[in-house]
């Protein structure tokens, strides 16, 4: 033994003795990750995070959270003289005349974006892939918790430098939270501590943005992975890869060093977004006052699709009895949100409870060998698209000389009509993929090689797959419909006769498929 | 329940295909380069936190520099950010490089096992709960369970009770403004009360109510930031033909000068936008848009009322002031607001 390896070896020695920890760290550092690109995609969220953190830090240690009101004496010209909150001129000093301090402002907001972002493209990738199924249902439903919990983060975090565009956002936020019938108005005083703007919401947001929620996220973040470590990563069908193993490479070395330099890299392009490409650059909105406003307010991308629900929400109150409820407010700001992310909660349940299959699944789909499900997220993909793009209508009007009246009128009638159109297209191109796939397994693919034949006729030449690639085309199982007879097995009239047709029905629905290519069809080809 | 179609014969898992060595793993001369390119992006790494360095230290607050396309940038913050984007992204792709060319790439298998406990474990389990149950004896303990069920509901009343001091109650706050009768209108900014004759046609004002022996004087006044989030009125003059309204609305207007107060009825931002051409105020925030010769009726967007209009004359000495209060709450709904 070198003196190196007994050093290590006395300290292992050490902490095993007083906690016998050699056993796991063994286990887990031989256990095996799959590889595949969208992986990463999850990964790149637990980095964001982890530099929200780092830089979110810094910007406490000059921020000051506080809607005291100070007159503002730094290096910015433009604003000298002019009262503001402390919140806002420590923004200003943190932009100005902190060294780094721009950059941090800058790497926080990027990270933030794109933190939301790869919550997004993460959250499709399990969706689309049915990585959500048995066993992993309580995980899709952590995962649910994150991604509403980083848009409430997000919306404290950029409202609290408290310039005049954030402001305007708070003020949104007021009147959300003032519309909840009953209880609203005081809620509302109650978070300001007062009426509009009060007193104490920054402060209480901050604690909010900075402690209690970061808190939560951690705790929630670290279950996440947890369950993903002790239930293991799920894999993408293939040779040798069965549902009852795991393909790929151990922790230690390469894992290790490919999730580590993977943390490095995406930290190192938030670094340059946040060096060379401005974001919210809030000197140039001025303070916050609730008696101006900037043409053009937007909120943060993650926000707008909101905000374009809100933006395309009909005229409606009700006035009864001394009383107002604004559905134009509370439709497209709680219930529909509401509807859309306990519906995505429930999903795991819902499909489980259409297919009938109470299996547990560690092989992923391919999106379009189960055209029912992907075809939903596409047809959800495309309400939320139309909603954003409603979301921008005011900067989408000048860009492309449009009224803002014909955008919102497109939005209004497209939100009903676009997402079933993008459901019926998107599964029939599910079926189309699947009759190539069956074609490229039967005939090979296609080589480009004319040829003549004695006959004069021309064909083109197909070149066989390889055998893995067919096994990967062909592996996956074909669903059937759901077959629930009126009369159970023994003998008894079942229950509940209109949920079991619709039962059957949404069943018979989700299992529509091409025939894959069957080992006799092969044999029967290659004998020809 | 499920019938699983598996009577057709798939076909059969071939196995993973054979495995193909890296140029690093049979050639020598590519193992070395190998070596040498992770060496150079850590080198290149540590490039990147010497700038960042530099920056911090030497390069003044105060200098910009000109980049094509991205144009006058300031050079430490530029350096301080490229600086620190290299030094970490090398890092990253030295380690990945590392892990792909030199590091043993063949796959590894894992047995997945079964989630659910053995039967065994699960009856030990009832049984440990159920014992544990009974120990309690909450089924017997009649006296208990209550008083329990009693404090515990009593317990949760407290921690709700504390937040009570966060705010005051809303009581009739959201009603009012500083409008009263024969409050005078003042401009925003600049606290100066407005002479009838002075505003034009088309012209458009934004104006607070005066606030008693401080309107002259606005540098050692402070309007509370609340204040300013109801109290701001849009005045507007046209000529008197181009009015639509109804004649209790008209007589709130003043030879064509209209007033309406400034605060969205939909989510209260400021409704900044007035086209001279179409007489309509526009909100930017969600695009209500209020036409003006009609009492400021909602003609697009959520908005489902017209902006509040203010009764307006003029006293004694020619300037504008308020006949009467806002007859209704400014500003978005709440469940309490009478809107009948």
């Amino acid at each position: 033994m070198t003196t190196a390896e007994k050093r290590v070896s006395a300290v292992a020695n050490y902490v095993d003795e007083r906690t016998g920890a050699a056993g796991w760290v063994k286990k887990s550092l031989n256990k095996v990750f799959p590889d595949h690109w969208s992986f990463m995609l999850g990964e790149v969220c637990m980095y964001s995070f982890i530099i929200l953190l780092i830089s979110g830090t810094f910007l406490t240690l000059w921020f000051d959270p506080s809607q005291r009101e100070v007159i503002y004496n730094g290096v910015y010209e433009p604003l000298q003289g002019l009262k503001m909150s402390a919140a806002y001129a420590s923004t200003l000093d943190i932009s100005f005349e902190v060294r780094g301090g721009l950059l941090m402002r800058q790497i926080h907001h990027w990270s933030a974006l794109i933190f939301m972002a790869a919550i997004v493209a993460h959250l499709l990738r399990v969706f689309f892939t049915g990585a959500f199924r048995k066993p992993r249902e309580f995980n899709w439903i952590l995962g649910i918790i994150l991604v509403t919990l980083g848009l409430v983060e997000g919306l404290f975090g950029y409202s609290l430098p408290d310039d005049l565009l954030s402001g305007t956002g708070m003020r949104i936020t007021s009147a959300i939270i003032q519309a909840i019938p009953l209880v609203g108005t005081y809620i509302s005083f109650f978070l300001f501590g007062g009426e509009f703007p009060g007193v104490g919401f920054i402060p209480r947001i901050f604690t909010l943005h900075v402690l209690l929620i970061p808190g939560i996220f951690l705790a929630v973040i670290t279950i996440h992975v947890m369950l993903v470590w002790y239930q293991k990563h799920t894999q993408f069908a293939g040779p040798g890869k069965t549902e009852k193993n795991v393909v790929g490479h151990p922790i230690l070395p390469v894992y290790m060093a490919k999730a580590g330099g993977f943390f490095f890299i995406v930290f190192g392009v938030t670094a340059f977004l946040g060096a060379v490409a401005s974001i919210n650059p809030v000197w140039l909105f001025g303070p916050y006052t609730p008696g101006q406003i900037s043409a053009g307010s937007q909120p943060d991308w993650y926000m707008g699709w909101l905000d374009g629900l809100v933006r395309m929400a009909p005229p409606w109150e009700t006035h009864a009895f001394g009383h107002t409820i604004s559905w134009n407010i509370l439709i497209p700001a709680l219930i529909v949100p509401g509807i859309l992310f306990t519906g995505m909660a429930l999903y795991p349940f819902i499909e489980s409870w259409i297919t009938g299959d109470k299996r547990e699944h560690h092989l992923l789909d391919r999106p379009r060998n189960v055209p029912n499900r992907t075809a939903l997220g596409v047809m959800s993909i495309t309400f939320v698209l139309i909603t954003l793009i409603n979301g921008g209508n005011d900067i989408l009007a000048v860009a492309f000389d449009l009224s803002i009246n014909q955008i919102m009128w497109f939005s209004r009638i497209s939100v009903f009509v676009l997402p079933p159109l993008a459901f019926v297209i998107t599964k029939r191109l599910c079926l189309s993929l699947q009759r190539a796939d069956r074609e490229l397994v039967l005939h090979g693919k296609e080589t480009g090689r004319l040829v003549r034949m004695p006959s004069g006729e021309f064909v083109e030449v197909h070149e066989p797959i390889s055998e893995q690639k067919r096994f990967i085309l062909t592996s996956h199982e074909q669903p059937t419909p759901l077959v629930l007879e009126d009369i159970d097995s023994r003998g008894v009239r079942r229950a509940g006769k209109f949920k079991n047709k619709l039962r059957v029905r949404l069943s018979k629905a989700h299992a529509v498929a091409i025939p894959k290519v069957t080992a006799q069809e092969l044999k029967e080809i290659e004998n020809h | 329940m499920r019938t699983v179609s598996n009577e057709i014969e798939s076909i059969q898992d071939p196995g993973p295909a054979p495995h193909v060595l890296r140029a690093t793993d049979v050639n020598q001369r590519s193992e070395k380069r190998a070596e040498q390119q992770v060496a150079i992006l850590f080198a290149l790494s540590g490039v990147g936190s010497l700038l960042l360095i530099y920056s911090y230290v030497f390069v003044a607050k105060d200098v910009f520099i000109f980049i094509p396309v991205m144009g006058n940038q300031n050079a430490q913050q530029l350096g301080l950010g490229i600086g620190m984007a290299m030094s970490l992204f090398f890092l990253g792709m030295a380690a990945i490089h590392w892990a792909k060319t030199l590091m043993p790439e063949t796959e590894v298998v894992n047995h997945r096992h079964e989630f659910r406990s053995s039967d065994e474990d699960r009856e030990d389990l009832i049984k440990t709960v159920k014992e544990g149950v009974a120990g309690v004896q909450l089924g017997r303990r009649k006296l208990i369970k209550r008083s329990m069920a009693a404090s515990m509901g009593l317990f949760a009343l407290p921690p709700v009770l504390l937040l009570r001091d966060l705010g005051p109650l809303p009581k009739k706050l959201l009603e009012t403004t500083n409008w009263k009768s024969g409050t005078r209108l003042v401009t925003d900014p600049g606290d100066r009360p407005i002479l009838a004759s002075d505003l034009e046609v088309g012209s458009v004002v934004q104006v607070l109510p005066a606030i008693a022996g401080l309107s002259e004087d606005s540098e050692h006044f402070e309007r509370p930031l609340k204040d300013i989030a109801k109290d701001p009125v849009l005045l507007i003059r046209l000529r008197p033909e181009d009015f639509n309204l109804t004649p209790e609305k008209l007589a709130m207007t003043h030879e064509g000068i209209i007033a309406f107060s400034k605060i969205c009825s939909h989510m209260g931002c400021a409704v900044a936008l007035y086209e001279q051409t179409t007489k309509h105020l526009l909100c930017p925030c969600h695009q209500s848009t209020f036409d003006v010769t009609r009492g400021a009726k909602v003609i697009f967007g959520p908005a489902a009322r017209p902006l509040p209009q203010l009764d307006i004359t003029v006293d004694a000495e020619g300037y504008l002031i308020a006949r009467a209060p806002f007859s209704e709450s400014v500003g978005p709904s709440y469940w309490e607001r009478n809107s009948q």
